[in-house]
């Protein structure tokens, strides 16, 4: 994700020391776009506030999708919202990631069998890196699911990784 | 007023319109009204004296089974104390019924939300529209005959 | 050399938004708000159309949150399973939603639950009411522009999660309230803990005041805003602290009373119009106001007259009612929520239908903000107090 990742063919010193600084950027200041759909919109809205405070990790919300990295999708996803999270998804700049909060973005929830409008997974519409799975999720389980992305952005590299299908190749 | 006397006086206004009514042994007392007098009786329940149903608490749209759906209407009556039931049925090939927005205005959403449930269509509602669920949306979901869509604007519906 | 003129006049090319009752004039446009929006309280979509900043029309579109709850109703092979499914429609007061639901279906079946239950329902329901209140509140300040009380109301509210946590394991989402009883009885700590929130919390309220309620800058935004008349108020259907801030006192529980609200002693606030009109947003934020301290009282009155029993004895392990309806309807802390119930003699419900206090209450916000300007939309929008999950169901 990005506009220099994996645009590299080897690694070096420099390159290492130059992901190592734009990686911790980046997950120390994950912004994630104000998108509370249902019940684990309060939770997350709980995450935000006082008690579990999200402002020590870096991240606070912003109302706009231009300016955001991060977007915690929060409650359940029916098909008449569905056209508008491509939308706001489509209006973030890269990098931006997709947090999955909640059993009904995860896969339809509770809704799973009889819901007609509801769609099982925000998966289907869009790319998503983690999925934090309850209903709703604990303030704690939600902060891990953002430690886990921060942990997924730490691991991102300039290089080229070595595509599979190459490697079979010369094999 | 008792639900016996209530009903009796609708009776008495509507004559032949008022099908049944059922006011002991139930929790809530109701009579049901021909399709067509349902406004006039609506105007009647809340502008008379001794009725004053001035709140309409509850609309509900409803599929009976067998090709017939149904509106039922609670009424409240705020300043005497009073509560009733009005019930109405109506072939599922045909199914209008006179709006009474202009006798509650809470009605307007209400009865939206039956047109778009159930698919009872009001006469006289000054937007019918659906209210829940997408305009291009096919079939009415509160149906016991609905059949889920397999796909929506191409995302897949069942799980 | 074709004039220009011919292409430029609008009745040539009506703009028709549908909901509006006319074409577009010149001057007008339409502004859109949400379904994303920080403001709006959940998905909801709200077209504005203005003539420069003054508002002409409103045209609510909802449904975004529409998640088939009388589909999952019917399709249950049980009473009693629907109810996680009541949680979830108001989801912020979850214990009401439940009550409502056990309370129609224990009528429909005949049966009176143990008095302990009672109380420990109206206590849930006004700790409930509480938290309610607190995040309406919170939200409000914060959407007219204040922070702090958010965050200062939202860490008193997690004295009350912790309180329903130790009860009954969930923070937000119960199941606790069930047709004929409770899911778990109260632990041993529930009295001093409830206790010492009401000693923590009536401090909180008079801060509250202090920052929120009588500040100059949220009482000019909020008052002579959003006017409801108090003549027109019950036929649109309005209810809850919606109602009560026209100036009506109207509330369910002494108006129509359910479990065991006649056996204490509170008052009802309505909107008086201190600090504007009778019925404009400040009355009504007021009303919530006052009807925490109330909710204080009635727990303070509950917490020590609990009587001994057990919470489950009256839990019918069948539930088949006859055939027939029943209309029942409480006082959530966002309005009066009917819950009509029919059953066919099966063990599931045939239809189940659920009169929301936020869709009704939602319906007539145009007529609240006609002339008015774009940003009193914002003000009325949070005075109204909507949860989307039980505007949509």
């Amino acid at each position: 994700m990005g506009l220099l990742d994996q645009r590299f063919e080897n690694g070096n010193v420099f390159i290492t020391t130059a992901d190592n600084l734009l990686n911790w950027a980046r997950l120390s200041s994950m912004w994630p776009m104000q998108f509370g759909l249902a019940c684990c919109a309060i939770e997350m809205m709980a995450t935000g506030a006082s008690h579990y405070d999200l402002d020590r990790f870096g991240i606070f919300f912003r109302g706009t999708p231009r300016q955001a990295d991060v977007m915690i999708v929060a409650g359940t996803v029916t098909l008449k919202m569905a056209s508008r999270i491509k939308t706001l998804y489509d209006q973030m700049a890269e990098p931006r990631y997709v947090l999955s909060m909640g059993s009904c973005s995860n896969c339809g929830g509770p809704y799973w069998e009889h819901g007609y409008h509801v769609l099982k997974g925000v998966d289907r519409i869009v790319p998503v890196d983690v999925y934090v799975p309850g209903c709703p999720p604990r303030p704690e389980a939600l902060m891990e699911g953002l430690m886990k992305l921060q942990e997924k952005i730490r691991n991102e590299s300039l290089v080229q990784r070595p595509s599979p299908l190459a490697t079979a190749k010369t094999a | 007023m008792t639900p016996r006397e209530i009903a009796d006086l609708l009776a008495a206004a509507f004559g032949q319109s008022v099908l049944e009514s059922k006011t002991e042994g139930v929790p809530n007392p109701w009579a049901a009204v021909a399709p067509d007098r349902v406004r006039d009786a609506a105007f009647f329940l809340r502008d008379d004296g001794r009725l004053q149903f001035d709140s309409l608490m509850c609309l509900t749209g409803m599929d009976h089974g067998g090709g017939t759906l149904g509106v039922v209407y609670h009424l409240d009556s705020t300043t005497l104390g009073h509560k009733f039931v009005l019930k109405v049925k109506v072939p599922a090939a045909d199914p209008r019924v006179p709006s009474v927005e202009a006798v509650w205005k809470v009605a307007n959403w209400l009865e939206r939300e039956a047109y778009d449930m159930v698919g009872v269509v009001f006469d006289g509602h000054p937007d019918l529209r659906r209210i829940l669920l997408p305009d291009d949306w096919e079939g009415f979901p509160l149906r016991k005959d609905y059949r889920v869509p397999e796909f929506y604007n191409g995302m897949k519906v069942p799980y | 050399m074709e004039t220009a003129t011919a292409t430029l006049d609008p009745a040539a090319r009506p703009i028709v938004v549908p909901g509006f009752a006319r074409p577009l004039k010149a001057h007008e446009m339409v502004i859109n708000m949400g379904p994303q929006h920080p403001s709006t309280h959940g998905v909801l979509r709200l077209e504005l159309i203005v003539d420069g900043e003054i508002i002409v029309d409103i045209v609510p579109h909802i449904g975004y949150l529409h998640r088939c709850f009388e589909k999952h109703a019917e399709h249950m092979t049980n009473y009693q399973q629907v109810v996680p499914y009541c949680d979830r429609m108001d989801y912020v007061a979850a214990m009401s939603n439940d009550l409502g639901y056990a309370v129609a279906v224990e009528k429909m079946l005949k049966i009176t639950v143990p008095e302990r239950v009672e109380y420990i329902r109206v206590i849930m329901a006004e700790l409930q009411r509480i938290a309610n209140h607190m995040i309406a509140i919170g939200t409000y300040g914060l959407d007219i522009g204040a922070f702090t009380p958010f965050l200062y109301l939202f860490r008193d509210r997690e004295l009350i999660l912790d309180i329903f946590e130790e009860t009954c394991g969930a923070r937000l989402l119960y199941n606790y309230i069930w047709i004929g009883g409770l899911s778990h009885d109260v632990p041993a700590s529930f009295q001093t803990k409830v206790k010492n929130f009401v000693r923590v919390f009536r401090p909180t309220i008079t801060e509250i005041n202090n920052l929120l309620s009588y500040n100059a800058i949220f009482v000019k935004r909020t008052a002579d805003v959003g006017v409801l008349p108090a003549e027109t108020a019950v036929n649109y259907g309005a209810s809850g602290p919606v109602l009560r801030g026209s100036g009506v006192k109207w509330d369910l529980r002494k108006n129509d009373p359910y479990s065991v609200y006649d056996r204490f002693q509170f008052e009802i606030p309505v909107g008086e119009g201190k600090r504007g009109t009778v019925g404009d947003c400040w009355d009504r934020y007021m009303v919530r106001v006052h009807e925490m301290e109330q909710s204080l009282n009635i727990i303070e009155q509950a917490i020590d007259a609990i009587p001994p029993g057990d919470v489950q004895s009256a839990i019918p392990k069948r539930i088949r009612p006859e055939a027939g309806d029943v209309y029942v309807r409480t006082e959530t802390p966002k309005g009066d929520m009917g819950f009509y119930v029919v059953s066919d003699g099966t063990a599931s419900p045939y239809r189940v239908k659920v009169r929301p206090p936020c869709f009704v209450n939602l319906s007539f916000i145009a007529a609240l903000c006609r002339g008015a300007m774009i940003a009193d939309v914002i003000a009325v929008l949070g005075s109204i107090d909507i949860v989307l999950g039980e505007v949509d169901r």
